[in-house]
Formats: structure tokens, sequence, C-alpha cells
């Protein structure tokens, strides 16, 4: 059994990190009734207590502590498989503090996998430097992460939005079970007051529960953390994966036929279930990886990919790129659920309009002395930063172009008869 | 003598547990048609190949158990204790605590030479329990990291230290559409290094497995588990006890041994699928009754149009004129052709085994110029019915009916190649591009060479 530890860093971070941790209790509480600590829930806890775990971090200058907790917390971890670091891309603390995390952790535990969920950005910001920061930590994402999950505000409040819509609409057979996971804190173990990003965060807090699912709990066809950074990055840069998540509510039947559940695959590649603004089904494909839970079995998964293959584009090598997952247990509350995560071509807008954000900033030189009176900030550090975005933006404008070409067949090795 | 299983990764355990679970109920099925001294007599044969026994009367499975990650074990170990009927050894596996990530690299360069060690004394101690040892069965998958790099590193092993055993690997071929996107990678490094170090590759299809599923036995939700179930089936027909020889009512000694001679004529061809008739629905089969006669004519046909189970069989393709040269390289895409065989062995349990005419599968139509018959084709028999079946058949065959598949394989990897994409994966763990290259010209040999029967 493999462990992962949970960096929050920020004000985001850190009320995402709690919803987690309540989450996480829930379900782990769900599945062992005896309350038992068993292996499963070992994977996120040490026997102490939990809130512990969790660290509020402060401050750049203050790395050696920040080391000093991560290595206690790693030291009671027989095998680290994972970091996960929560924190948003636009403050001051979560974006420059939270990547700079990733250089130590890079270097302190190398064997270590950095998985990394950011809050990016929406178009109004209440941080007005939000894209310098923005972009000086995409930098520290490209080159010390091995995978990103990109996540926009606009995008969960669209979700939990069109949730509350359904709850209200009172459909026929759609009834919103009270203690649904995804849209109330009930049933948490502590009685906190209902913040405004707290449904937005238990969304956010559901992707890292079913991420991690395939390895705390078994399945037909398990799949480990490190698999998804084996299988959805063909190459060291193009590590950003784009997350959806269904079914965002319960219904009321119990017993869904197929109709219902080939339903839950559609929802997966439509834009309104992603967890950031992208188009995953009109872009370009590099990899897609579909985590199931539940009672899900391999003829269900197969059928779906062949429903909805015709309508995806994948990058000609790599025409068949599924990497899937069976997990048995599902979360509480549902019978079922789908994590997919993909490696598209549609995060580009994202990066081009956070481009654009920064230049109209940075032409300016608009507050950019906050910056440079710190130590080690030039603006050399900027025009870095710019032009790794660029590189980055330009291999997607690569791959998509390859989008309307013909496949074609490369000449095989030729052998002696 | 008997025969050593190495279950490997969360395919081989879990079909290997499905294996040893349908040894034994067969072997305790109720038989109506042989007397009693002869179903001892296979009840005997198949303990001393597959299980050995403990103070407490439970056989214990003749296996070794290895996985890098703990869940699969866990369970597969606890469902054999749980069923009461048989089990595996408590000391009789090895597992990590972090899995190989589906990297082939990782399995192969990494756990292979860490793990080398142990994983050969758990291999040693089971083999110490065997009074006379026929060979290694290893259970895997290609598409992983375990199975199939751990894997392979584990057979070349073998090779080395018990180079006088023999070693067949059951490969699970993943399904065309992905399980995982890197398989072909590790199909390619898998295969390759297993053709030079393996005395035979029994292959088994997800997809074909899965057709059976869905057409012959009615499943409507197909799981995991039905597919290896059928595979577990197809598994026992072949390596459930037979008579020796013809004319004999002694079981016969080295089933591996026998399996080799009569199918790996030629070390440049060894790669063996399997076909099984009848293949059905416990339901169906009250109803239903078969002859030889019929299920012979089914199976031949099956295996010279490649089909792989016997409905929807193409009924056109014909065997070539004798006489006629054979034909130059195999067209890939053509629609009839005809599956040329190497080496074939027909399996056939049941009531009045020996009335069964065989001589259909004797045409030297049927085969490669550079065998007769008489050696190429194989029949062994027993009259005790396999399972529920009061007839049954198994063809294992060393033909062309798997270069298509290869061929794919080869095709869809060879162009993730070609873009680099993933490299940086494997070459992290010392696999290089030289040795994809490698992998790939020894397997354009191998389709080259099945081609041109």
């Amino acid at each position: 059994m493999t462990q992962s530890v949970v960096v929050q860093v920020g004000q985001c971070g850190n009320q995402i990190g709690c919803c987690f941790w309540d989450l996480a209790l829930r379900e782990h509480a769900a599945v062992n009734q005896k309350g038992i600590y068993d292996e499963a829930i070992s994977s996120f806890f040490r026997n102490v207590d939990t809130r512990a775990v969790g660290h509020k971090v402060f401050g750049s200058l203050y790395q050696e502590q920040i080391l000093e907790k991560l290595r206690k917390s790693a030291e009671h971890c027989d095998c680290l498989q994972c970091f996960f670091i929560i924190h948003s891309m636009g403050g001051g603390t979560g974006s420059g503090l939270g990547t700079f995390l990733l250089k130590v952790l890079e270097d302190e535990f190398p064997e270590v996998y950095r998985f990394v969920t950011s809050i990016y950005p929406s178009g109004e910001d209440d941080v007005i430097t939000s894209p310098y920061n923005s972009i000086l930590a995409m930098k520290e994402l490209n080159e010390h992460a091995d995978c990103v999950l990109p996540i926009d505000n606009q995008s969960l409040f669209d979700i939990i939005s069109k949730i509350e819509l359904m709850m209200n609409s009172g459909k026929l057979g759609t009834v919103i079970k009270p203690k649904s996971l995804v849209t109330s804190s009930a049933g948490t173990s502590k009685k906190r007051q209902e913040k405004p990003f707290d449904k937005m965060n238990n969304t956010v807090a559901n992707l890292l529960l079913n991420l991690t699912s395939s390895a705390r709990f078994e399945g037909s066809l398990n799949m480990d953390l490190n698999e998804i950074s084996m299988n959805l990055v063909p190459f060291p840069q193009l590590h950003y994966l784009v997350s959806s998540l269904t079914p965002l509510y319960t219904l009321a039947d119990v017993n869904i036929p197929p109709r219902r559940l080939d339903q839950m695959f559609s929802d997966a590649f439509s834009k309104d279930h992603q967890l950031i603004r992208a188009d995953p089904k009109h872009s370009l494909y590099l990899a897609c990886a579909l985590m199931v839970r539940g009672n899900v079995q391999i003829s269900d998964l197969r059928r779906n990919i062949e429903r909805l293959k015709p309508s995806l584009q994948f990058v000609s090598w790599n025409q068949e790129g599924w990497k899937t997952s069976l997990c048995s247990v599902p979360p509480v509350g549902h019978t079922h659920s789908l994590l997919a995560l993909a490696n598209n071509t549609c995060v580009k807008p994202t990066f081009i309009e956070l481009r654009e954000r920064f230049m109209r900033l940075y032409k300016k030189k608009a507050h950019l002395h906050h910056y440079l009176q710190i130590e080690g900030m030039e603006e050399g550090c900027f025009t870095e930063a710019v032009s790794s975005l660029s590189a980055l933006i330009q291999e997607y404008n690569q791959l998509d172009a390859t989008k309307s070409l013909p496949v074609e067949d490369i000449p095989r090795l030729s052998v002696a008869v | 003598m008997s025969i050593v299983t190495v279950q490997l990764g969360q395919c081989g355990n879990q079909i290997g547990f499905e294996v040893f679970d349908a040894l034994f109920s067969d072997s305790h099925c109720p038989q109506k048609f042989c007397s009693k001294r002869e179903n001892e007599a296979y009840q005997a044969s198949c303990k001393e190949r597959f299980f050995s026994e403990e103070e407490d009367g439970v056989p214990v499975a003749r296996a070794v158990l290895v996985d890098m990650e703990p869940k699969v074990i866990n369970q597969t170990l606890s469902k054999a204790a749980h069923s009461g009927r048989w089990k595996y050894g408590q000391h009789s596996h090895l597992c990590q605590k972090q899995g190989s990530g589906n990297n082939w690299a990782y399995g192969y360069s990494v756990h292979g030479p860490r793990h080398e060690e142990s994983i050969m004394n758990l291999i040693q101690k089971e083999v110490e329990k065997c009074d006379s040892l026929s060979g290694f069965f290893i259970v895997m998958s290609m598409a992983g990291g375990t199975g199939s790099g751990l894997g392979a590193f584990l057979t070349q092993n073998l090779q080395d230290q018990y180079s006088n055993s023999l070693k067949m690997n059951q490969i699970i071929w993943p399904y065309g559409t992905g399980e995982v996107i890197v398989q072909n990678y590790n199909s390619i490094l898998t295969l390759s290094h297993l053709y030079r170090s393996s005395d035979a590759l029994l292959v088994h299809e997800n997809d074909a497995v899965h057709k059976i599923c869905a057409k012959l036995m009615n499943i409507k939700q197909i799981s995991f588990r039905d597919i290896n179930q059928v595979l577990a089936h197809q598994l026992g027909s072949v390596f459930q006890p037979t008579y020796s020889g013809e004319g004999s009512f002694h079981y016969r000694r080295n089933p591996l041994g026998d399996l080799m001679e009569d199918l790996v004529p030629h070390p440049e061809f060894k790669m063996l699928g399997v076909r099984n008739i009848p293949q059905m629905s416990e339901n169906s089969l009250a109803y239903s009754t078969f002859t030889w006669a019929g299920l012979l004519k089914h199976l031949r046909q099956m295996l010279i149009s490649n089909a792989k189970m016997e409905e929807g069989i193409d009924w056109q393709v014909r065997p070539p004129l004798s006489g006629l040269p054979t034909l130059g390289k195999m067209p890939l895409s053509k629609e009839l052709h005809f599956n040329t065989s190497i080496a074939n062995l027909v399996i056939l349990r049941g009531k009045d085994v020996h009335s069964a005419d065989l001589g259909a599968f004797k045409d030297p139509a049927l085969y490669t110029s550079w065998l007769e018959p008489v050696t190429a084709f194989n029949v062994w028999k027993t009259q005790r019915a396999f399972s529920k079946y009061e007839k049954s058949a198994a063809l294992v065959s060393n033909s062309q009916s798997l270069v298509k598949p290869l061929d794919m394989i080869v095709g869809k990897a060879w162009n993730m190649f070609a873009s680099k994409a993933y490299l940086h994966q494997y070459t992290k763990f010392g696999i290089e591009e030289e040795d994809f290259l490698d992998g790939f010209a020894l397997l354009e040999q191998v389709i080259a060479s099945y081609s041109n029967l």
C-alpha cells in the first residue's frame, strides 16, 4: 500500500484541502464499518490528528521549516508514492510558494510523483496581479510537476449552478439525495459554517478522491497513480490533464439500467462537465483515461468507448489512446461514477488567454515594482516565464496542425526472409 | 510429473486463481461415463501435476504468486482459502507496495533485479515439493508493467537456473482498443524477450474470449471474471490428464514435454493458440447433445478459417489443392485466406472417445510442406469427460492464426515509436530506442516466417 502526502498551500489550497479530508474520512468510514484503521485509509493518514497532516505553509523564507515538515510526513510513510499539491495560480501564497515547493520536492524526493491541482484564474479575478502570478507559476509547473490538473472557478460555478437548477426544478425522477457528497457538507465531521466556495471545493475534493480510488480500493482492473503519469504523459512537457467527473448528482432510482450508465460516459465528454473551460470533444486528444467506480464491468466500458470513439479525434500515433480502470467501490451515495482525464489540446485557449492577460499588464509595467523589489526577482524571470509558456503553446499548435492531415502509414522495418 | 505455475501481476493472479479452481472443480466433478477406477486415476494424475498436500488434507496449488502491489494477491489468497476446497501455500507469494506503473522498463529493470532472489527462492521451494518437475507455467499479461516486464525478466532467469526444465508462458493479449495506452510498446518488448527465453508462448486474446462470452455464453454484462473463467476452462481442457498413447489407459506423465514435442518442432515457431468446443452456458448445455463427427468438423473449419469460436465460422475457406505450389507471401488483408498450420494437437475428452474419426486433420493440405502430417498432427484422449461436457474437444495449434493480431500490434507500436511518444518513460529506466528496435526486428522476422509457411 502506497501513501500520498497532500500539501495544501494558500487560502484556496487549504479550503479545498479541508473539504478533501472530510470527504476522504467519510468515504473510508462508509467502506469500513468497523472504523478500524485499515490499509486503505492509511494511504492518506497517519494515526494522529488528521488535521495536522495538512499544513498551512508560510513564506518562502521558511524553506527549512517547510522541508522539515515534509520530511516528517514522508518518514511516516513506508512507501511514499505521490505528493498532491493543491493551490491557486492567481494568489500570492498558493501560486508562489506552491510552485516553489515543487522544486523543493523534486530535489528532496526525486522518485515521488508530483501531482498538482491548480486553480486557474477566471475572467473576473479579485487579484489584479493574478496574471503575473500565473505566468510565473506556469514556468514552475512546466518544469517541475509530473502532472497538472488545471481547474477554473467559473467552470466549477457553472457545474454547481447546474446541479442546483436540477434540484430546484424537481424534474421527474430526479431527486437529489440530501446527503449527496457533492453538494452538501452534511455528515462531515465538524459543523463548518457553509462558506461561499464550499460546494465548488467539494467538487475538487471529489476529483482527488476519485483519482486515488483505484489505488486505495480493489477492482478487476486496478490503476495506480504512477500509471496515470505513464499513460497520459507522452512527452514530458505535455502533462496538463483536463478532468471531468460524472455523475454530479445522485438520482432516486437505485437500479440504474444500462441506458443511464451510458449517459454517464457521454456526459464525461461534454464541455459542461469539464472542470476547466475547455471543449475536448472538438480538439485533439493525445491520451484519455477513464477511471470507473462501482458496479461497472469491462463490457460496459468497452461498449461506451466504441460508441464515443467516432466523435473524438485522437492524434495519429495514439488512435487507441485509452487507459481504463475499474474499481469496485463506488463513491458514497452513488452506485457508480466516472472520472475522465484527458490530455487534450483544448487546454491551449486557457494558456493563450493567460498569456494575453499577462501581456496587457506587462506592456504597461503595471505593478511590476512589487515583484522586482523582492530579492532574486528580475525582469528576466518574467521574460523567461513567457517564453516557456509560448513554447508550450507552440507544441500544442503543432499537434493541432496534424488534426486535419490524413493518417499516413509509416513504412515498417523490412527483414530478410 | 508436476507443473509449477507462476502467477504474475494482476492479470496473472486473477487468471491463475480461475485456472486452479477450474482444474479442481473438473477433477471433482461427478462422472457418469467412466468407471470409478478410471476417475480415481484421473484425479490422482491431476493432483500430482497441480496440487501438493498439507497436513490438513486441503490441496495446495503448486503455485508462486508475484505482484508488485498487494491488493490482488490478498484477494486471490483469500478467495482460495474461503472456498475451503483448495488453497495457496501460506508462504508462496511475494508482493510489494508499489506497482510497476504499466512500465515494462520498470518491471524488467527495477523490480526484476530487486526481487530476483526472493522470487527464485519461492520457486525453488515449490520445485522441491515436486517428486519430478515437468516444467513451469507462467501466467502473465503483456500490456501492463509487472506481468510483462517482470515476467520477461523472470523467464530469462528460469532459463538460466533451470535449463533442463521447460517453460511455457501463458500470455494474455489485451483488447485492441486499449486497456493501457502503452500496451503495444509493452507487448513488443515482452514478446521479443520471451521469444528468446521461453519454450512456447500460449496466447489468449481478450477480444476473442470476450466474443465467446458474448455470443456463446450469452453473458450480458461481461466482467473480467467471466473472461477469466472461459480462459481457465480452455486451459483446463488442455492440461488435465490424458492417456499416454494410443491404446494406453495410463495417464501421460509429462504434459509440458509432450506439448513441446508435438507442437514446437522448430524454435522459430513457438506461438500457440487454443480453441475449444463446445463452449456454452450451463443452461444451454443441459439441452444439447453432440457427436464427435460434428464437433471435429467444426473444430477443423475453425482452424482453417481462423475462427476463434464455433459461431460465425466461414465455411467458404478451403485448404489449397494438394500438389499445387504454395502461394507466395500470405496477403494479410485477403478475405478468404487459409490458415496454414505447422503442427496441431487435438485433445478429446468424454464418451466413446475412441470412436472419433480424425482423418480430416491428417490432410497434408492443412500443413506446411516441411513436416509430414504424421509428425505434425497428434491426438490425446481420455474417456473421462471434462467438467459437465459429455464430449469436448480442444485444439492447440501452432499456425498462422496469430500473425494478423501480432502484425497489428507491431504496426501500432511502430507508429507510436516513430513519433517518439512515451519513450522518455522507458529510457528513464534503461530501456533505450535500440532495445525497441531489436524487439521490432525480431518480431518482424517472426511475422515473415509465419507468413511464408
